[in-house]
């Protein structure tokens, strides 16, 4: 006996997202999903961002990562509200579901915010698969990687919004091709804003936070 | 780290155990069909044996997983060209705008279940 189902596996995610989606609509807060391999500097990248756009913009993170709230007590100190969800409670999980962020966001409040970051896990997989209800998705990319990431990658940058490449500072001593990593985007998702930056040294930051300024204006009125 | 396809195989047996209808006594599954597209963040290996874990002990255990791969279509938003995408590049190669919009490609769905008389 054959049962027809027609069913998407994810549609529970799905769901939750949209539970999501409609939160953060009541609360007038854009929702930033940044997404990176392990290391390339997500952290580094938020605190100068968050240091730059308070108090104009006011700030929340939460931070993903499968255990230790290193990154949270780094975040902490930009004065930003900052929550951290460890999955190592929920079995180590690879990348934050939409279930997990809602708690979170209720937790953190989102009433006083104009801007709300998840940084999730590191990983270029499996984070890209699974909505969370956020109105952007930022990639980050660091030049200590390899240009062809994007090519290995395609989900995540074909699912991004925006781009970061990161760690520039880096480049006299690395053989890194800055032109054929971005060129590799592009044949990924070809109107892909990139923002080449440095963390470290702040190189490269003002397009990049006029990208975010204008993102979250457009959603929320506030903030410009 | 919990491969993200332990929670996907969690997910397929909770809407395959809720299609089986209550009036069926001892029902097993013999076959799960699914459609992966191919730009899915699933590997079908890990899949399988995430499956095979997580249905011991239920109707499912020792069901087979079809899965049917679904190619990656998009469609130039520009030009309305359709085509289909080999490799990770997502320009339009017809009028070479890449605003393109997926058609097909990142499917993860269960199609039906077949239960042993």
């Amino acid at each position: 006996m054959e049962i027809n189902i027609q069913k998407r596996v994810l549609e529970a995610n799905e769901t939750e997202a949209d539970k999501n989606r409609n939160f953060f609509k009541d609360q007038n807060v854009f929702v930033l999903n940044m997404m990176s391999s392990p290391g390339s500097g997500k952290t580094e990248t938020l605190c100068k961002t968050l240091a730059k756009l308070m108090p104009r913009i006011r700030v929340g993170v939460i931070v993903g990562d499968i255990c230790t709230t290193n990154d949270a007590d780094r975040l902490e100190v930009t004065g930003a509200k900052v929550t951290q969800i460890n999955t190592d409670q929920f079995g180590g999980d690879c990348h934050l579901s939409a279930n997990l962020i809602l708690s979170s966001a209720i937790a953190l409040g989102c009433e006083d915010l104009d801007l709300l970051i998840v940084e999730n896990i590191g990983n270029l997989v499996c984070p890209a698969e699974f909505d969370i209800g956020e109105d952007a998705r930022a990639v980050v990319l660091s030049v200590t990687e390899g240009e062809d990431k994007p090519l290995k990658y395609p989900l995540m940058f074909r699912v991004a919004d925006v781009a970061i490449l990161n760690k520039i500072d880096l480049l006299p001593y690395l053989d890194f091709d800055v032109k054929l990593a971005v060129d590799n985007m592009k044949q990924v998702h070809p109107h892909l804003p990139v923002f080449e930056i440095s963390a470290k040294t702040e190189e490269g930051f003002d397009p990049w936070l006029e990208w975010l300024s204008v993102s979250v204006f457009e959603k929320t009125g506030n903030g410009l | 780290m919990i491969m993200h396809e332990m929670g996907i195989a969690q997910q397929l047996v909770n809407i395959a155990i809720d299609s089986i209808p209550d009036d069926i006594e001892n029902p097993k599954v013999d076959k799960v069909s699914l459609k992966i597209g191919r730009l899915a963040s699933v590997v079908e290996h890990s899949l399988t044996f995430c499956f095979e874990i997580i249905t011991k002990d239920t109707p499912l255990e020792n069901a087979r997983l079809v899965i049917e791969s679904i190619c990656v279509t998009v469609r130039c938003i520009d030009c309305k060209n359709e085509w289909e995408v080999e490799g990770p590049v997502f320009k339009c190669p017809f009028c070479e705008d890449g605003h393109v919009e997926m058609l097909t490609g990142r499917e993860i769905e269960i199609t039906s279940l077949e239960l042993a008389e």
